[in-house]
């Protein structure tokens, strides 16, 4: 390695924190205007326009997260008197850091370098789908350290709740994802999405995806799984005593993990960048253009198609959160425990027998799993929900005459 | 719990494509209800004199104790207002008002009315406090006759009965 692969290399990880943060700031804005459209409101429209003829306005908004991230370095920076200084200051890192390294190891899109690499996967490991797992989960630390260095009690429980929740969904997520691996039988990102074919693996994972969807979101604590930072009980969690910048990373940290497990569910379940007739196209400009045009092209295609199935689901965790209301703490480990763990034991035996029965990449063999973790699905969703405790007190008529 | 989930759902997505409840504020304002009670104004009459008589019956209705009037004699030759006296001060403080229009039902004039200007703010509390030059309407805002018991200055009449114009 040359001191020049080590230069384009730092380029590159400037580029895809540059990216990931950018992709933050935007998610920022599309939630808000998007929640404000669900709620019947505006939503922030005056920060940047374009100024088009007749007095009209496009891309209202679009400096907001500029306005905001200055507004958040210009806020005053407290250190709480009895917080653990270094530790304070050190755990918005924790938390940001994997949030960001998440994305080397997700296939962005296919745009190969001509010398057997693709500068849209920065880390093409054996192991990337352990390495998902593991960063994704490492990232409660931050929050953990965060809740505990403040030396206030609602920060601890948040912290606590934090890493209570995420230990219990990994489990689903876990099995969720090895799912996947034993569909696809390999543990490589990339082979996942290049063996996917036309068929993604959500039609035969069907059930593992759902699984994955209610997972990955108690996983990253958003609403309706934010018991973290549940205003009405805990202020703001294990947050409540960052202000400013440090704040702002804990923020950004967690919406960068979100559109990451957002950006790992496309990978693992629907196709990563690839579309149907992508091949052919690509295949038609070479033969017209060349290599280099024709891998460019490819490149932007499949980082274009990746982004849109991302911002899909994105737009589908917004939904969820402008719909659904926070669940209860006995409900969310109700439903980790009791219903999503035993599901991805099912969804893994399923596979494995299906795995068995029917030669590899089988149509059939998929249809019908379709058709049992539909099945499933609606099933358990019907039969699955908390007890209510038994009322101890009997009631009595009241007696005539008295 | 699916049912009621995807039923959440269409609701929400339902309301994605309904025009905002919302405005535009500074641009856009809301339309009030006729009888909306907002900031107060002192009216005058047709001719360009003042409506109130500086009888304090406002203040002693006010139940915040936001209105202070201290009147004066007219003087004779050149009245503020017709009748015997007018109010030499009229002073509201927006911050203890609490718009509740007694000011309005106790005034034996018309003087005092709320109207429909709702956008009371300032930067410290001494602005709170509306003067009589703030709450006085132009000249040729002025509305109705004067009342003839008004007119005769040597009768002196007192207490002044509601006078309905």
């Amino acid at each position: 390695m040359t001191w020049l692969d080590i230069l384009i290399l730092l380029v590159r990880c400037l580029v895809l924190a540059l990216a990931s943060a950018t992709l933050f700031a935007y998610f920022t804005l599309f939630e808000r205007r998007l929640l404000a459209k669900f709620q019947h409101r505006i939503g922030p429209n005056r920060a940047g326009y374009i100024p088009l003829p007749g007095g009209k306005k496009l891309f209202g908004g679009w400096l907001q997260p500029a306005a905001d991230a200055v507004k958040l370095f210009l806020k005053e920076d407290v250190v709480p008197a009895m917080a653990d200084k270094w530790v304070y200051i050190m755990a918005p890192g924790f938390a940001v850091v994997p949030a960001l390294i998440i994305w080397v190891a997700i296939p962005l899109g296919t745009w190969p370098d001509g010398m057997g690499g693709n500068w849209l996967h920065y880390a093409p490991i054996d192991v990337g789908v352990l390495y998902l797992l593991a960063v994704t989960s490492i990232g409660v630390y931050g929050i953990a350290i965060a809740g505990w260095a403040s030396n206030n009690k609602y920060s601890m429980i948040g912290g606590v709740r934090a890493s209570a929740q995420v230990i219990s969904y990994e489990l689903a997520l876990g099995f969720a994802i090895l799912a996947v691996v034993m569909q696809n039988s390999t543990f490589r990102t990339e082979e996942i999405v290049t063996s996917q074919g036309l068929i993604w693996n959500i039609i035969p994972q069907f059930l593992g995806f759902i699984i994955f969807l209610i997972a990955s979101t108690a996983e990253v604590v958003r609403s309706p799984f934010d018991l973290v930072e549940a205003e009405q009980e805990l202020v703001g969690g294990y947050n409540t005593e960052y202000g400013s910048m440090k704040f702002a990373l804990f923020f950004m940290s967690e919406y960068i993990k979100l559109i990451a497990m957002n950006a790992i569910a496309v990978t693992l379940f629907l196709g990563g960048g690839n579309f149907p007739g992508i091949d052919t196209l690509v295949a038609a400009i070479k033969t017209s253009n060349g290599d280099t045009i024709a891998y460019a092209v490819q490149g932007a295609l499949t980082l274009g198609a990746f982004l849109l199935k991302t911002t899909a689901l994105s737009f589908l965790s917004v939904w969820v959160r402008a719909s659904v209301p926070r669940v209860r703490y006995d409900q969310l480990m109700h439903l980790g425990w009791k219903v999503l763990l035993p599901l991805g034991l099912f969804n893994v035996v399923m596979t494995a027998v299906f795995g068995v029965l029917f030669p590899a990449d089988s149509l059939i063999a998929k249809i019908i799993m379709c058709v049992v973790g539909v099945i499933v699905v609606v099933i358990v969703s019907a039969t699955a929900t908390p007890k209510h405790a038994k009322r101890g007190v009997t009631l009595v008529n009241p007696s005539a005459g008295n | 719990m699916l049912g009621a989930f995807f039923k959440g759902l269409g609701t929400t997505f339902k309301y994605l494509f309904k025009k905002p409840v919302t405005v535009q504020y500074p641009e856009e304002k809301r339309q009030v209800h006729e009888r909306f009670r907002g900031r107060h104004q002192l009216n005058r009459f047709e001719n360009g004199m003042e409506r109130c008589i500086g009888c304090s019956l406002c203040s002693a209705a006010c139940p915040s104790d936001a209105i202070l009037v201290i009147p004066a004699e007219n003087n004779p030759t050149a009245p503020n207002s017709p009748g015997e006296r007018f109010a030499a001060r009229y002073e509201i403080n927006m911050l203890r008002c609490i718009f509740c229009g007694y000011c309005e039902d106790a005034c034996p004039t018309n003087a005092i009315t709320l109207e429909h200007h709702y956008e009371l703010s300032f930067y410290d509390r001494k602005s709170a406090i509306y003067d009589k030059t703030m709450l006085l309407v132009p000249i040729d805002k002025g509305h109705g006759d004067i009342p003839p018991v008004l007119t005769q200055m040597n009768r002196r009449p007192s207490p002044p009965a509601q006078i309905d114009l």
